[in-house]
């Protein structure tokens, strides 16, 4: 099977081989040492322990800021009415956006056979599933009476009582909940192999444990290998539909209601684009310093951040697509309420948001036209910030302006949020961060066996008929064999 | 220990620590047991250590409110709050005491004081404890409608901060030992006469105090009774002694008024019989019902409901005011001489001239009334007009004044200061009054108390006063005390207690039997006394005998015959002063706050968070300016300014009010209280320290400088025009007649189809809705609502009668800067674009129970449904907060509590509450209901009697307060029913009906009447 598969993929990598995904030099063993070593190292870089250390003081302020919030209620927000959706929901939409490019990557291009995403499906993964965490408290947490969030799921109960299946607030409930629960497992599914090699190359008996039972007993058998690789595939194509409908569905929270400025039929496939814009935005926030601080040039390369840069510009296109859609359908509707929503945002007292809004969603991607500034590291760093920025401004105006200002004018108000609305907010973004921080020290950041069957491929390619036809599988294991004695001495100084 | 320095902190630990009220009482003796104790006591530590409480909740949060009030509680050691029934017989409304049934509320009918003037009310008793007040259909002055102050009035018998013992110097002391103070004195003085007696009272009307008072004058001839209110009818007597050679007081007959002219007036809130008249006026504008109008004009200075109301407003400086009533004689034709002066311009005079055209085409119909904030010679001269025009006897009579022996209050307080300034007043007594807080400034009257030997203060609140007087007894409410009080016109309300004194109150007539030298001390042996009295002396009693007069006067909350018959009148004037001089520069005007009244309600939680009518403002007063004059002094709102007026300087926030007359502004009084120990201290700013004898209402010479701080006000309105969309909709009456569905005609509003019962009222007969869904049957009853704008004058008296119904909590200051204040139906107010002289509309807001309600589909675990009978109703116990069903309403009427607003509160501050309704906790959403607890009282009654619910049977709490019956409450299936007779109306209109929604509450059309002449 394998054989059959490792050829008609390295047909592709050889068809469309200009640039490289791997870089020149690179064996077998070579990645499996650098990748593993980051984690078995002993001793912890000082930044790492700096970074976990920040990171971590903004987890204990968002414990600080949610036990404020149980103990006080919702007021502490800047909730109010009109405006009764704020940061929660703003911040959750946003956290489930990021997420988005990581399963875009893993399953998506993975099914489409690209590549190119070997080198950064992983952490865009894990990228997903910490973001998804992050998105997942909010709803929890801007409810009135977070301790009751269970009845938005259908259990069995003596109220003879089932979630009322008209709100799209329950279809998030499953969408968000099925995200979740196949971006973990696709994740852990992924890692099983890599857990057998971080088991066999750790040297003290508690990682070699701890690994070894992560491993599930993974040995290396065609036969696991022949399932593994049936089950990887159909959870890629479990989770490919989810990119669509999760963000469909988030969409239509918005898009459901009859609030002008929300109610959008363009809202879910314009939500969906703005997830992968966002979400490819966030994997470039964190592929370019990891890269630069492992030193892992050769494995994520210039054609990565190339790739990338040109998903973000597609999408942000969708996107502009997308605002530019709004204003058309205000102006050619004749809804005087939808007008004045869009007049609002434009020139109404969170004008600043819209503006900050456009330019870096729709003019700042531009740039990425530039091959020039896809290959700029420093540039492409900060676009990514700014669309990061963007995208949260976008929920912001998307919740804030539309509510706001709607239909009686007696009842508008405004929103401003409160020192608890920013540390809840500054708090996941330190609880992601942290989560990454220990991701990269304790698991391999990067697919040590798809990097393996990638460097074989572009191996085999290059000295085609000196090796025949070797297997991916073999060659790993044979990889494998070779790395262990050089393991300590090139671990430290690549 | 006991000698330790004991700390205020320490105290406060100890005293925060109670759950139970038997809590409090130990934790207070062990404190108070101390030495340390008695050396703060001694120093008056108490007073400061509230202070610092005080201070620390400064900016309160809502709870920190409760919070203090709750200490407040506990440093004056008192927890008890007994529900005992009175002991003597009180006579219920409805039904007989013996049948008190759990859960069953009854009602009595009684009075509550304003001014002195009564407003009779009929008081909800649940199981001995009073929990609300509705307006006695009987009385005369209410007709069934109350106004805010009346509803929040019954917070003020709950209130925590009230005085609860009787204190001597501020310590707490006891009853008797006052007694023992006091009798050797009047004994003493009875010798010589009485000479140092002096009395001072607010406004009393009350025939049992005034035969107490006569009983007094018996005992000291040389005794001095001084009256003093703050807002006062002086002018008004004054006005009618200069026209007719005695005080009379003017009683408006609105109902046979076609045109009327209110020069500075506010009789549709701030008068005497305003609720009374405010249906009167209305009732000749119900245009849907017969397609005819009075017309209203209005000159004022500060704006008004009145003024907003108006058919024509003039907004003018308060001193031009009397020019108008001088041009307006001469243009009708007074039998005398009346120099005009040259007050006015000259579109000022024609506009005179048309509306003088006007009432004398319509003379005897017409009706021409000055406030009492404008001077004695303006009174005089409308009282010409009304008798040039033919008005006496047919729209104005006139009757001796309701007050006993009336007397002009100003100076009775300036005889007073001057005679304690001198040294010549012994004893003191001053009852239900608070003349430090409130008297002119320029009579020093607080410097000059302090040279009384002994002064006593009787109050329902220690305050101002009562910080500066030896003794002060605490007054009783209304509904815990015996009395009797005269409305404005003059009927008499025998005033009976719902609940044995909370506190250890006295009543006022305790008091003055007292120093009558009485033997009879006990209120209701007083003022049954007094009626018995009367009864004996009645030449042909209505009733058998005089228990039955008795029973009877109790049952319908009114004495019958009580009112005093109109007399004749006959001009009197030879000549009147010359006019006026035009004055420069700014002109202030002080006015009776709209909620807080004089600042006899400041310490009202409720009336506090009310909003007030045009400025939506609470938890503060401003200075208002006219938007020109805030342009040209560089003044925007929230900006402190500081006001000089004749040497005095007020530092004040300032709201830019449109309609405002140009180069005036306006302060309203009862704000910026310094009392102690109030959770009302400090807040607003005391625009009695500006206020002078001379300058009672409004006086010039008025400086404004801007200080560059600013003071956050909390306006519940941000937004004050309806941004071109068409949410109040208006139309003249000329335009009405010509085209009866303006409402409707330029709206495309879906409808129901026409087997969908008659389900929202909407006006049928245009296509229905495109919709997947069919529409629900209703069988049996569907509730519907309308309010009609025309009848709706802006009171917010719905506002706070739901708020009490429904045990609505309050947010506090910074809850409504946050825009989360929960009243569940709110008066929206729209200006029309023009910034300076604007039109002014209001649209109460509840609840539009929706047929198809936006709310329901969205709410994720359906705490949000419709009910058989067309309800949206809110589950409560169902609801998670995810508050998406707020975000969806187009209407934002849902509240969401935020806190926990309901769990921390004291003992006493739920007794208030309606037991038939669920109080909500933190996290929940809730709304309007229909009042669903009183049509389930009204299903409950007419199943046991196996009938349908009649029409009228269910009336909502807003519908129920509202003065001007603008709101009605029905069954929509029932054709015989008042609603669905007024939805037919070609002027019903749904809002926002365009969006499908189907509102269950509609509206009818604002109808204006004004005058074509002046339209131009």
């Amino acid at each position: 099977m394998s054989t059959q598969e490792s050829s008609s993929r390295s047909t592709l990598v050889s068809a469309s081989a200009s640039p490289p995904v791997v870089g020149r030099g690179q064996t077998i063993g070579s990645v499996t040492d650098k990748i593993s070593s980051i984690v078995l190292a002993r001793g912890t870089p000082l930044w790492w322990l700096a970074g976990l250390a920040i990171t971590f003081s903004l987890v204990m302020l968002f414990l600080y800021a949610v036990t404020w919030l149980f103990i006080k209620g919702i007021g502490v927000w800047g909730v109010n009415v009109p405006v009764g959706w704020g940061f929660a929901i703003i911040n959750f939409v946003w956290w489930v956006g990021i997420g988005h490019a990581g399963t875009l990557i893993s399953a998506v291009l993975l099914l489409l056979r690209q590549e190119w995403r070997t080198s950064i499906n992983r952490f865009a993964e894990a990228m997903t599933l910490f973001a998804v965490a992050c998105a997942a408290v909010y709803p929890i947490l801007h409810l009135g009476r977070p301790w009751l969030f269970y009845w938005l799921m259908p259990y069995p109960n003596t109220f003879g009582l089932w979630p009322q299946w008209r709100s799209p607030l329950v279809w998030d409930v499953f969408a968000i909940a099925t995200y979740a629960t196949i971006s973990l497992i696709f994740w852990y599914v992924g890692l099983v192999p890599d857990l057998a090699t971080l088991r066999d190359q750790a040297k003290g008996k508690i990682p070699q444990y701890i690994f070894g039972i992560l491993a599930m007993g993974w040995r290396n058998a065609a036969s696991h290998w022949q399932r593994y690789q049936t089950a990887y595939f159909l959870l890629a194509a479990l989770a490919t539909p989810l990119v669509i409908s999760v963000h469909s569905i988030v969409g239509m929270d918005f898009a459901a209601s009859i609030i002008p400025g929300w109610h959008s039929t363009i809202f879910p496939p314009y939500f969906v684009a703005g997830a992968v814009f966002s979400g490819f935005a966030m994997v470039i926030t964190i592929a370019i310093p990891l890269r630069a601080a492992f030193g892992l040039q050769d494995m994520i390369t210039m054609t990565h951040f190339n790739n990338m840069a040109k998903v973000i510009l597609a999408t942000g296109l969708i996107v502009a697509y997308g605002y530019i859609t709004e204003f058309f359908m205000a102006w050619y509707s004749g809804n005087t309420y939808e007008q004045f929503v869009m007049t609002n945002r434009a020139f109404g007292p969170y004008a600043p948001a819209f503006w900050a809004m456009l330019t870096a969603n729709v003019l700042v991607p531009q740039l990425l036209w530039s091959r020039r500034v896809r290959r700029n590291l420093a540039l492409l760093f900060i676009i990514s910030l700014i669309i990061n920025v963007g995208m949260w401004f976008e929920r912001y105006v998307i919740v804030v302006t539309s509510l706001h200002r709607d239909y009686i004018p007696a009842a508008w108000g405004y929103y401003d949020p409160t020192f608890f609305d920013w540390s809840t907010y500054i708090g996941t973004i330190g609880l992601f961060f942290a989560l990454m921080f220990l991701f990269i020290r304790v698991l391999p950041m990067i697919s040590i066996f798809e990097m393996r069957e990638l460097v074989a491929e572009t191996e085999r390619e290059h000295e085609e008929a000196a090796h025949g036809a070797h297997g991916t599988v073999a060659g790993a294991r044979a990889g494998e064999g070779s790395a262990i004695p050089t393991y300590t001495g090139t671990g430290g100084e690549e | 220990m006991a000698n330790q320095e004991l700390s205020i902190s320490e105290i406060r630990r100890r005293l925060a620590q109670p759950q139970s009220s038997k809590h409090f009482w130990r934790s207070l003796d062990e404190v108070a047991n101390t030495e340390a104790f008695q050396k703060l006591l001694a120093a008056e530590l108490p007073r400061q250590m509230a202070a610092s409480l005080a201070e620390s909740a400064r900016g309160t949060t809502r709870r920190d409110f409760l919070k203090l009030m709750g200490a407040a509680l506990a440093m004056a050691g008192l927890t008890g709050c007994s529900t005992e029934r009175p002991r003597e017989t009180i006579v219920p409304y409805t039904v007989a005491p013996e049948m008190v049934v759990p859960g069953k509320p009854l009602f009595y009918a009684t009075a509550i004081n304003l001014g002195g003037y009564a407003i009779g009310v009929l008081a909800e008793n649940h199981l001995g404890r009073p929990t609300k007040l509705e307006g006695n259909p009987t009385h005369p002055a209410s007709l069934g409608g109350t106004n805010a102050l009346v509803q929040g009035a019954i917070l003020n018998l709950y209130d925590p901060d009230r005085a609860q013992v009787v204190t001597r110097t501020g310590q707490i002391n006891t009853w008797s030992n006052f007694l023992d103070e006091l009798n050797p004195r009047l004994e003493q003085m009875a010798a010589n006469g009485g000479a140092g007696l002096h009395i001072l009272t607010g406004n009393v009307t009350s025939p049992t105090t005034g035969s107490q008072i006569a009983a007094i004058r018996e005992r000291f001839p040389q005794s001095v009774w001084h009256r003093y209110e703050p807002v006062n009818q002086d002018n008004v007597l004054l006005g009618a002694e200069m026209a007719f050679g005695q005080p009379l007081q003017p009683i408006y007959h609105f109902d046979r008024a076609q045109r009327v002219l209110s020069l500075d007036a506010d009789f549709l809130l701030a008068q005497p019989g305003s609720i009374r008249y405010a249906l009167d006026f209305i009732n000749l504008r119900r245009v849907w019902d017969a397609p005819e109008m009075n017309r209203l004009y209005v000159v004022e200075s500060t704006p008004t409901i009145t003024g907003a109301k108006a058919d024509h407003r003039l907004a003018m400086r308060p001193s031009r005011i009397e020019h108008v009533a001088r041009a307006l004689a001469n243009a009708v034709g007074v039998p005398f001489l009346v120099e005009t002066g040259e007050g006015l311009t000259e579109a000022q005079a024609r506009w005179v001239e048309v509306v003088a055209r006007d009432l004398m085409e319509n003379g005897g119909s017409s009706l021409v009334l000055a406030g009492e904030t404008q001077p004695p010679v303006v009174h005089a001269l409308v009282h010409a007009i009304n008798q040039a025009l033919g008005n006496v006897g047919a729209t104005v009579s006139y009757i001796p004044p309701v007050a006993v022996e009336p007397v002009v209050q100003v100076e009775s307080l300036r005889e007073l200061a001057a005679a304690m300034a001198s040294g010549t007043v012994d004893t003191l007594v001053i009852v239900n009054c608070n003349p430090v807080l409130s008297a002119p400034v320029d009579l020093g009257f607080a410097e000059a108390l302090e040279q009384v030997p002994l002064r006593v203060h009787m109050n329902l609140h220690f305050d101002e006063t009562s910080a500066r007087c030896h003794w002060h007894v605490p007054a009783l409410h209304e509904l815990e005390s015996w009395s009797d009080a005269r409305a404005y016109d003059g009927s008499v309300t025998i005033i009976q207690p719902l609940i044995a004194p909370l506190f250890e109150g006295r009543s006022v007539h305790e008091l003055l039997a007292v120093l009558s030298g009485s033997t009879t001390r006990d209120p209701y042996e007083i003022v049954r006394g007094y009626w018995q009295g009367y009864y004996a002396g009645l030449e042909s009693p209505p009733q058998a005998d005089a228990e039955l007069f008795w029973r009877s006067a109790l049952h319908d909350g009114v004495v019958q015959g009580s009112a005093p018959a109109p007399v004749e009148v006959s001009l009197q004037i030879a000549e009147l002063p010359a006019p006026s001089a035009p004055v420069e520069g700014i002109e202030l005007n002080f006015r009776p706050d709209p909620s807080i009244w004089d600042g006899q309600f400041a310490n009202n939680m409720w009336l506090q968070e009310l909003p007030k009518p045009l400025t939506l403002l609470t938890w503060d007063n401003a200075l208002l300016i006219s938007p020109a004059t805030a342009e040209r002094l560089g003044v925007a709102s929230h900006d402190v300014v500081e006001v000089s007026f004749q040497q005095r300087t007020l530092r004040v926030a300032a709201w830019i009010m449109p309609g405002h007359a140009d180069d005036v502004v306006t302060l309203h009084l009862g704000y910026g209280r310094t009392w102690d120990e109030k959770a009302s201290q400090g807040v607003g700013f005391d625009a009695y320290s500006l206020r002078t004898s001379e300058a009672f209402w409004s006086g010039a010479g008025v400086e404004i400088r801007a200080t560059g701080e600013t003071h956050e006000l909390a306006s519940v309105q941000n937004h004050d025009t309806m941004a071109g969309r068409d949410l109040v909709r208006v139309g003249t009456l000329e335009h009405f007649l010509e085209e009866p569905n303006f409402a409707q005609a330029t709206h495309h509003v879906p409808a129901e189809t026409s087997e969908g019962a008659a389900g929202t009222g909407v006006h049928a007969g245009e296509a229905p809705p495109p919709s997947f869904f069919p529409e629900f049957p209703y069988d049996g009853n569907a509730w519907g609502m309308q309010i009609d704008l025309t009848a709706c004058i802006g009171c917010n008296a719905c506002t706070i009668a739901c708020q009490i119904e429904n045990n609505i909590p309050v947010v506090g200051k910074e809850g409504v800067l946050n825009g989360r204040e929960m009243h569940w139906i709110k008066v929206d107010r729209y200006y029309s674009e023009q910034l300076d002289q604007p039109e002014t509309y209001f649209q109460p807001r509840p609840c539009m129970h929706c047929e198809k309600a936006p709310c329901e589909p969205v709410c994720p675990v359906a705490a949000t449904v419709h009910d058989s009978e067309g309800l949206n109703q809110m589950v409560y116990n169902r609801c998670v907060g995810t508050r998406y069903c707020s975000n969806n309403c187009p209407y934002k009427v849902r509240r969401f509590n935020y806190f926990d607003y309901t769990g921390e509160e004291i003992p006493l501050m739920v007794m208030w509450r309606n037991p038939d309704v669920t109080v909500r906790t933190r996290g929940v959403m809730e709304k309007c209901t229909y009042c669903v607890q009183r049509i389930n009282q009204a299903r409950i009654e007419a199943e046991k009697q196996s009938r349908p619910i009649a029409d009228g049977e269910v009336l909502t709490a807003c519908q129920q307060a509202c003065p001007t019956r603008a709101i009605v409450f029905g069954d929509l299936n029932n054709a015989e029913s008042l609603l669905a007779r007024q939805k037919a109306s070609p002027l019903n209109y749904g809002l926002l009906a365009e969006l499908g929604t189907q509102p269950r509450t509609t509206y009818l059309a604002a109808v204006r009447n004004p005058n074509p002449e002046l339209e131009a």
